[in-house]
């Protein structure tokens, strides 16, 4: 496996953050995925693309502990900044969602599902990493290192003057964005990020792509995308699923220069 | 940030109590009625004579009692499913089995004074030819062991039910539909002679309560304040629950569990944990309104009252907690009424009531009362913008 052109590697050890094998499964004799394979090294950004019913959700569901494979092997390798713990390799099979969030998993709907009743504070103050249990969630106080951690999500976000409105009278596309500050405040080491760019106007859609960038700086990224242009500014490999494997692989320019993605996706 | 800053100091040295109800201004008045109520009624009660036009009589005290406790189990009710979607229909379960274990205690206090002045057996397990008291009875002649009881019957229910449930991600109608089902079958259990609670009858005939006579006024007076007591500390628990971070963990779950989920929740945990502790509620709620009705029997447990409670809650404004205590409060006074007056037609206006909740008020009472302040502040301040640039939005 070697480090993608562009991209360095930020940790020392080079086995891969996430990395599938075989992963197949079926639903009522539908196979969503079909002997899926795929590598995402760590401090990597790579964008998947492909027709309606390729598997790119079905892949997220199976990654997330939200589905079980019928079939193969998905490890999750996390670099764990705490010195005293070793790199940790698990088994994301064994795991359900909230096991695999907490390993250092974040993951972003399609549907943009922030909890609307809270403020943008709020919704953040609760994705914050740690806290998960019954009593620290009863008795949680925000603490100063905390609120310095939101402060900085909020300005990524772009949400500082408005952190007390409540999330659900945002627009479509500032959704998207609290949702990625979300993500953000759970402190994955990988995030999976499906459609961000869904509902958004072309200049959101560009300063998300900006946004990115930034967060490839210190975490592995996958985003399922169907806008082109996003997936151009990412400027990333781009992986393209059909059928529930993997159809072509490169960059974006290779992958729509293949004739197989040409058929199969591009051309209809 | 600053402000955020200052507002944290200042909250530090406020009382835990002011710090809960800060933003909290229906529940700063609903405690401000129910603790003036706890000392007035009784007072009342007690110290004016009879003829007086301030007179409160027993009967009144005794029905205002009552309705407390229905409040108390509404709040129980609110607290699950205002904030955590889990729409019980089977909460009396939970209030009737510490009614139950409150009933249990009761019976025990009777001793020798019963029909059949059997020391150790209440009435009804003579009349069957049990020879002595079953297991489940011992213990409940003490006081505190009884009062144990009234938590940990409907909170071990909660849990063990609640586990099942939640584990197998049992949501929406088919919970509720379950629940309902749980109380009908604790409903049908309660009606056999054999499960040793008195059956068809229930427990009734009670004497006494830590040897106070249950028929004497300042019984009466003392369960009424108890009774006005528990519903703010119920209050108070419910609302620290709400305003801490579970609260907003348990909103999360209510809005979108998967999103909970996927940011490290233990969505059923959590659910667990408020489930049993409204459990809990609705098991003190019950255990008050026993010694005040003075019975208690499985007819407490029929699925049509558990389904009574939602439209308490939903009459009252779903999700606020106060609105909860209006809305049993004002609906069981009318139930009172036309339950005297036009008997026949109760459940037809229960139901219309329901149906007219759910169509025009979905924010029940409350939701109508802010919406008209809202509009009367809005009104006013247009008036004033006038002479000032811009209107404070608060």
């Amino acid at each position: 496996m070697s480090t993608i052109g562009g991209i360095n590697s930020k940790h020392i050890d080079n086995s891969p953050v996430l990395y599938l094998d075989g992963v197949s499964v079926s639903f009522d004799g539908f196979k969503a995925l079909n002997n899926l394979s795929m590598t995402i090294e760590k401090g990597e950004m790579r964008a998947i693309i492909g027709p309606n019913g390729a598997g790119k959700t079905t892949m997220m569901d199976v990654i997330t502990g939200k589905t079980r494979p019928d079939d193969g092997t998905i490890r999750f390798s996390s670099a764990s900044q705490d010195v005293s713990k070793k790199n940790t390799d698990y088994d994301l099979t064994q795991f359900d969602e909230t096991s695999v969030a907490n390993l250092g998993v974040g993951r972003k709907f399609q549907k943009p599902s922030v909890i609307e009743s809270l403020t943008i504070f709020e919704n953040l103050e609760m994705s914050l990493k740690g806290g998960r249990s019954i009593w620290q969630s009863l008795f949680h106080k925000l603490s100063s290192e905390q609120q310095a951690k939101l402060d900085e999500i909020l300005l990524l976000i772009d949400m500082s003057d408005k952190a007390h409105e409540l999330a659900g009278n945002l627009s479509h596309g500032q959704k998207q964005w609290l949702e990625i500050g979300m993500l953000l405040g759970q402190e994955p080491e990988l995030l999976l990020i499906d459609e961000p760019a869904a509902g958004m106007t072309d200049e959101e859609t560009m300063k998300t792509a900006e946004l990115f960038k930034t967060l490839a700086k210190s975490h592995s990224l996958m985003v399922v995308e169907h806008d082109m242009d996003f997936i151009e500014a990412l400027n990333c490999k781009v992986t393209v699923l059909n059928e529930g494997s993997v159809l072509a692989e490169g960059t974006l320019q290779e992958v729509k220069a293949n004739e197989d993605v040409i058929e199969k996706y591009l051309g209809r | 940030m600053t402000s955020s800053e200052t507002m944290k100091t200042n909250q530090m040295k406020l009382g835990p109590l002011t710090t809960l109800l800060m933003n909290d201004k229906g529940g700063r008045r609903l405690l401000a009625v129910l603790a003036a109520l706890a000392i007035l009624v009784p007072a009342l009660n007690l110290l004016m004579p009879e003829g007086s036009l301030f007179h409160v009589s027993t009967y009144t005290m005794t029905l205002l009692g009552k309705y407390l406790c229905y409040a108390l189990l509404a709040v129980a009710v609110d607290l699950i499913w205002g904030y955590c979607g889990i729409l019980s229909l089977g909460h009396g379960a939970f209030f009737a089995l510490g009614g139950y274990a409150m009933g249990m205690y009761l019976m025990r206090q009777i001793g020798d004074r019963g029909v059949y002045s059997n020391p150790d057996l209440p009435d009804f397990m003579v009349f069957l030819n049990w020879q002595e008291l079953p297991w489940y009875w011992l213990g409940f002649d003490n006081f505190s062991f009884a009062m144990v009881m009234v938590l940990l019957a409907p909170g071990i229910l909660a849990f063990v039910f609640g586990a099942l449930a939640f584990r197998s991600r049992v949501t929406g109608v088919y919970l509720s539909i379950i629940t309902q089902a749980l109380t009908y079958a604790l409903m049908l259990a309660f009606f056999r002679n054999d499960m040793g609670f008195g059956g068809n009858n229930g427990l009734t005939d009670f004497k006494d309560i830590l040897g106070f006579d249950l028929q004497a006024d300042t019984t009466r007076a003392g369960l009424f304040f108890c009774s006005a007591l528990a519903l703010m500390l119920g209050y108070l628990i419910s609302r620290f629950i709400v305003t801490s971070k579970l609260g907003r963990v348990l909103i999360a779950i209510r809005d979108s569990e998967n999103r909970a989920r996927f940011l490290g929740y233990r969505v059923e945990y959590f659910k667990l944990f408020v489930f049993v502790v409204s459990a809990m509620l609705a098991g003190i709620a019950g255990a008050l309104y026993v010694p005040q009705v003075g019975i208690i029997n499985p007819g407490e447990f029929a699925p049509l009252l558990s389904i009574e409670m939602i439209i308490w809650v939903a009459v009252g404004g779903r999700g606020t907690l106060f609105g909860a205590v209006i809305g049993a409060i004002l609906v069981n006074y009318a139930k009172t009424y036309f339950t005297g007056a036009f008997a026949e037609i109760w459940l037809f206006l229960l139901g219309g009531l329901f149906v007219l909740t759910t169509l025009y008020l979905p924010q029940g009472i409350i939701g109508l009362w802010q919406k008209t302040a809202d509009k009367i502040s809005k009104h006013l301040a247009e008036r004033k913008s006038g002479q000032l640039p811009e209107g404070e939005n608060t």
